[in-house]
């Protein structure tokens, strides 16, 4: 059975102040491309409360028709009131393919509307294509902790679901809005959301640990030696404006806590720039970064796996090299 | 409190290694494991276990008779009873047939053991790395679900999760029966005793196959219920010459390094 129409949809998550997330945004890039080689009209999907930045970022990001649900039932996440908009949404209009971004949002949700509608759903791909001979969706995506790539098809299922990597695609330039909003009022009763959240926990030292969105990271590893041996990675990565990850052997030390952590346990990240610092690089946790455009590498060992996908390296030691580095830096943009 | 942990024997992924004549991946001699994460599930289970001792925890592993050795790991760290689901018609199923299958072994298990409580998964397998089979199997039973659980605590009626998120962790209450999915909290799992371990041994798990499973819809399984076909499979290309930088001191390399990053427009 073929779908309704020919139409490709981006579901853009929200923040909880009804902004867009980033990954949303720029999955209107690969979107644009896709819905012109299937014919189809590029759709975004707005669901949150109070959703007009996200309309608004939406529409002046390439989309040609936003869908929007609004209520206070989706200001906070839940699976079963996402499920059940993004459904009646598919059912109501009928897309090809659907593009979700690979948060923990989106991975939440992916399986549950695919497996609700009978769809198939290709996890966290990390590059998306037409195939000209039957114009479906092929999804690359990494497996193996990233030794192997597999692109995987969904021929006769509608929608073709996958979930994408942040990172991967960047944002297109910013245009006029041109899109046609719309708004489509569905409810959730409060009895059909069997889950409430009753704390919201910040990371321990009111540090925000946004790895998966971050454009920069600066990376700490066994080479730190100590909590202590954070301090040269943080200031770096404060002058950088970066976020702070490590790698399993520093956060099983204790040294840093898990919500940092880059790897195959922790987080995959595709910053534009990653900073290895005293990580050897174990594939595990090349698994998680190796999706970063640019790889930098300071390690003491010349011998390290890490200098294996860094396009630049210092064999060196960090404690000497990150000091100076941070001066650099900071002295260009006094 | 009956709990159900699902697990997955898999590949160890940091012993793969790649043949460079063909290019592909290198399985023989690759130690298998129990999926880290389901390890994570495990513990959880025998976490509630260890404040409510009326608790019984049950595992299920879909895969060859071999993923019995996975089921003996888990008996001999926690488990009270095991379950394998195997056959021929099962395989190649992708996420959706695969769900599909275990939720309709859950009832199956279920007619014996009693109704489960919870359902408890790894957040994903490190081979297959989807995080799909948990979720999906809470949509097959209509239960609702938590991902990225850390712990889990029992309170009345409900269950209180403490998961994940990007910018730290929540607390989040489910009604029972859920499904919870777990990653690595900041603990290790326990090890297994020499007594539960030798028990584990002697232990006899029952092997469900199609036929036990009644009312299964074999169109729904392995490779034709499968929605998703894989295409094909290669080995990501490795970058090649970066620059490695080994001046006199790390400071002189330092600042090389920022002349390069700095003219590349990356700083």
């Amino acid at each position: 059975m073929e779908a309704k129409t020919k139409d490709l949809w981006v579901f853009v998550e929200t923040n909880e102040d009804g902004s867009a997330k980033n990954v949303g945004i720029e999955l209107l890039t690969p979107g644009k491309m896709m819905a012109e080689k299937q014919g189809g009209t590029l759709t975004a999907v707005v669901i949150g409360h109070h959703t007009d930045a996200a309309v608004h970022a939406v529409a002046t990001h390439g989309a040609a028709r936003i869908l929007v649900v609004d209520g206070p039932e989706y200001a906070h996440y839940t699976t079963d009131a996402y499920t059940i908009a993004l459904c009646a949404l598919v059912e109501k209009y009928g897309p090809t393919s659907m593009l979700i971004g690979a948060t923990n949002k989106g991975r939440d949700l992916g399986p549950r509307v695919s497996c609700r509608l009978k769809g198939g759903l290709t996890a966290d791909c990390t590059a998306l294509d037409i195939d000209p001979d039957d114009g479906k969706v092929a999804w690359t995506r990494p497996a193996f902790g990233g030794n192997l790539m597999a692109t995987i098809k969904c021929p006769n299922n509608f929608p073709q679901i996958g979930t994408v990597r942040p990172g991967v695609f960047k944002k297109c330039e910013e245009t006029e809005a041109s899109a046609e909003v719309i708004r489509e009022e569905i409810h959730v009763d409060a009895k059909d959301i069997r889950t409430q959240v009753l704390e919201v926990i910040r990371d321990m030292n009111e540090e925000k640990v946004d790895l998966e969105g971050a454009e920069i990271i600066v990376s700490g590893g066994r080479g730190v030696g100590g909590p202590d041996g954070f301090a040269p990675i943080r200031e770096l990565a404060a002058a950088l404006g970066a976020t702070v990850g490590a790698s399993r052997a520093a956060v099983d030390s204790g040294w840093i806590s898990h919500a940092h952590q880059v790897g195959q346990t922790g987080k995959t990240v595709g910053p534009k720039l990653y900073i290895a610092c005293g990580i050897s690089g174990a594939i595990q946790h090349l698994a998680g970064m190796s999706g970063a455009d640019t790889i930098v590498a300071v390690n003491r060992d010349p011998e390290a796996p890490i200098f294996d996908v860094a396009d630049y390296g210092i064999v060196g030691d960090l404690f000497e090299a990150l000091p100076v580095l941070t001066e650099e830096i900071r002295r260009a943009r006094a | 409190m009956n709990i159900l942990v699902c697990v997955k024997q898999v590949p160890d992924t940091t012993e793969i290694r790649i043949d460079p004549v063909k290019n592909t991946l290198i399985r023989e001699g690759v130690p298998s494991i129990v999926n880290p994460f389901d390890g994570y599930a495990l513990e959880a289970a025998a976490r509630i276990r260890d404040k409510h001792p009326d608790t019984r925890i049950v595992v299920v592993s879909m895969g060859p008779e071999q993923a019995k050795n996975a089921l003996k790991e888990c008996l001999a760290i926690a488990a009270d009873q095991a379950y394998l689901v195997s056959g021929r018609e099962f395989g190649g199923s992708d996420t959706l047939a695969t769900s599909y299958i275990l939720s309709e072994t859950i009832r199956e298990i279920e007619r014996r053991e009693g109704p489960f409580d919870a359902i408890f998964c790894g957040k994903q397998a490190i081979d297959g790395d989807t995080a799909q089979v948990g979720p999906e199997i809470a949509e097959h039973l209509d239960y609702p679900q938590v991902t990225y659980g850390l712990e889990a605590e029992l309170d009345g009626e409900t269950l209180q999760v403490k998961k994940e998120t990007e910018d730290g962790a929540e607390i989040v209450a489910v009604r029972m029966p859920c499904l919870v999915t777990f990653t690595k909290p900041a603990w290790d799992p326990r090890f297994p005793t020499i007594k539960r371990k030798m028990a584990a041994n002697r232990a006899q798990i029952p092997t469900l196959s199609p036929a036990d499973l009644a009312g299964i819809d074999l169109t729904r399984c392995g490779l034709n219920g499968s929605p998703t076909k894989v295409k094909k499979t290669f080995v990501p290309q490795k970058k090649s010459g970066g620059v490695k930088l080994q001046e006199e001191t790390a400071a002189d390399s330092a600042r090389k390094l920022y002349g390069l990053l700095s003219d590349a427009g990356l700083v």
